[in-house]
């Protein structure tokens, strides 16, 4: 057929990808890889960057406890995050999937979960502090039913209510991917898995859960590099007492040390990519979302 | 015959509590938000917290006067726009590469592992990155220029894969039938295949204007001197206490809502126009 035979013409595929390579090419290659050669340059006060080829940023980052200690503090909210959302989030999309018996009703309780991604992370963020503040909504709540006399003061602007920002922000990125594997899931197999004498437990922890690996991947890949990523959150919401590995590029930038700021960011970014290659060795995440 | 979940009988005692979670959660979702949308509309006391004394409209009045507040007025003119032209953009160029992408071709791999390394590069990093390539080209920082560029690095993987999600459900004997029946390309493309992608269409216009408009991260260092609407809020956020950022979020969130709400009308009356016409 000659026109099928026009359409697979190569020239014309590379022109469909090309806006797609243009901006992947100006606005995310050259900037990663000038961050790369920046990190790189000698840093002088007042006159800024100076091309010189130094590894002393790095030497200077990997040796001093500080950076330790924030990746040890990013890595700590990180893992309780991914947990908390893992949980949420598949009993969330288990229930939407094989409990909901309405289609509409389940589409409809999905949007619900998802709306508020569309809306403003820095309002979300501060959405709390009339609520988890010292004269918040539930301070007040606590002290008026009688269970505390002093307005708890760990519950804003402390590691806590950073990670509530986080599992309010994030647990969305867990659902949508877990819903969308746990939809494909054909139902006779549930059918055939009780059948068969498996305990409801049982069919979870066979069926369902390994069925619904991708989705849990893509999820915890989200999740992952947007809390490790995150900057402002930690700033907002933690009164600036909990640390991330992104303050420290925060402060490098303050300061107008962009070589620092850079090699701050390689190794923030050297990190994110050897957790996401590791969770792209568990699941050909491309295969199973062209499927 | 053992109960399965699926069949219909009486319902498992693990649907109240997954139900009562699924609530919980809602709660947890919509709840502070619900409270900033109530206390925008705080009287002169100025509280930030609740009880709401003398509601007013005091504090949205605040916002457009600029000498108490930033140039909130200044950055939603650049905000919207910048989030119209990223929406377009978007649509434009993950559908056209999600049409690409629906053989392989030589280089395949590569460019999708690029957009999802693109999708997963922290935000702050590219930020840098951004702001270092403009300054080498000796360009600058602006929120149409490397503003745009960078929301579009992280729009687009998005849109991609809805497309991917979208086009993988398109049925390829749908265009074949229309060269069959002696249609062109460009023909059969605007006619059969664009009415059939539509409502994904809209939604990758929903995600380019949603994100680009609430970015932080991607904008902090690539919009020069101007600001857009989240840096203002956060600068906000360190200066301002008094209900007017509230206000601020109302009118934000609203916006947002609006997008949403036109966005899944159209996508529910394209739906149903098509079930009817059948």
């Amino acid at each position: 057929m000659t026109s099928g035979d026009v359409q697979k013409s190569p020239r014309f595929v590379y022109l469909q990808v090309a806006p797609l390579v243009l901006v992947l090419f100006f606005f995310f290659a050259i900037p990663v890889a000038l961050v790369i050669l920046v990190s790189f340059f000698h840093y002088q006060m007042l006159v800024g960057m100076v091309p010189q080829f130094t590894s002393k940023n790095y030497v200077d980052l990997l040796s001093s406890p500080t950076t330790w200690a924030l990746y040890l503090s990013t890595v700590k909210f990180t893992v309780i995050v991914l947990i908390i959302t893992f949980v949420l989030g598949f009993w969330i999309a288990y229930f939407l999937v094989f409990h909901v018996r309405n289609l509409l009703t389940a589409i409809g309780l999905f949007l619900v979960c998802t709306v508020p991604f569309w809306t403003s992370n820095i309002i979300r963020m501060i959405s709390w502090r009339p609520v988890l503040g010292k004269e918040g909504l539930i301070n007040s709540g606590l002290i008026k039913v009688g269970i505390v006399s002093h307005p708890l003061d760990w519950l804003l602007f402390s590691d806590f209510s950073v990670v509530v920002a986080y599992v309010h922000l994030f647990t969305l990125f867990m659902i949508v991917p877990i819903f969308n594997s746990m939809a494909r899931i054909d139902k006779s197999l549930l059918e055939a898995a009780t059948d068969a004498g498996a305990t409801r437990w049982g069919v979870v922890w066979n069926v369902v859960l390994p069925l619904s690996k991708t989705g849990i991947a893509l999820g915890a890949l989200f999740v992952v590099t947007l809390t490790m990523g995150d900057f402002f959150v930690v700033t907002v919401i933690s009164g600036g007492l909990s640390g991330s590995a992104t303050s420290g590029i925060f402060n490098d930038l303050q300061f107008l040390n962009y070589p620092r700021a850079a090699a701050n960011a390689v190794i923030l970014l050297v990190v994110v990519l050897l957790v996401a290659a590791a969770i792209f060795r568990l699941v050909d995440v491309r295969k199973e979302l062209v499927r | 015959m053992a109960a399965s979940p699926s069949s219909y009988g009486p319902r498992p005692w693990t649907f109240y509590a997954l139900a009562t979670l699924f609530a919980l959660f809602v709660i947890f979702l919509y709840g502070p938000m619900i409270a900033v949308l109530i206390l925008s509309f705080q009287g002169p006391s100025a509280a930030l917290v609740f009880p709401l004394r003398d509601p007013s409209l005091m504090w949205f009045d605040e916002l457009f006067n600029p000498r108490r507040v930033g140039d909130v007025v200044g950055a939603f003119e650049r905000s919207f726009p910048l989030a119209l032209i990223v929406a377009a953009l978007t649509v434009v160029i993950s559908v056209s590469a999600g049409f690409a992408f629906r053989r392989r071709f030589i280089g395949d791999t590569v460019i999708f592992y690029t957009a999802i390394a693109s999708l997963i590069v922290p935000g702050l990093v590219l930020s840098i990155g951004v702001l270092v390539t403009f300054r080498y080209l000796g360009m600058p920082a602006a929120w149409y220029s490397s503003a745009l560029g960078a929301h579009l690095s992280w729009t687009l993987p998005f849109g991609l894969l809805i497309m991917f999600a979208v086009l993988g459900r398109l049925d390829p004997s749908y265009e074949e039938a229309a060269y069959d029946l002696g249609a062109s390309r460009w023909q059969a493309v605007w006619s059969v295949v664009i009415p059939i992608v539509l409502p994904g269409m809209i939604a990758v216009a929903l995600f380019g204007f949603t994100l680009s408009y609430d970015e932080f991260p991607r904008s902090w260092l690539t919009v020069g001197s101007k600001n857009t609407l989240p840096l203002e809020i956060w600068t906000m956020t360190t200066n301002v206490t008094s209900p007017a950022l509230y206000a601020l979020g109302a009118m934000t969130t609203f916006v947002s809502f609006a997008a949403i709400a036109i966005a899944l009308t159209s996508i529910v009356a394209i739906q149903r126009r098509r079930s009817g016409s059948k």
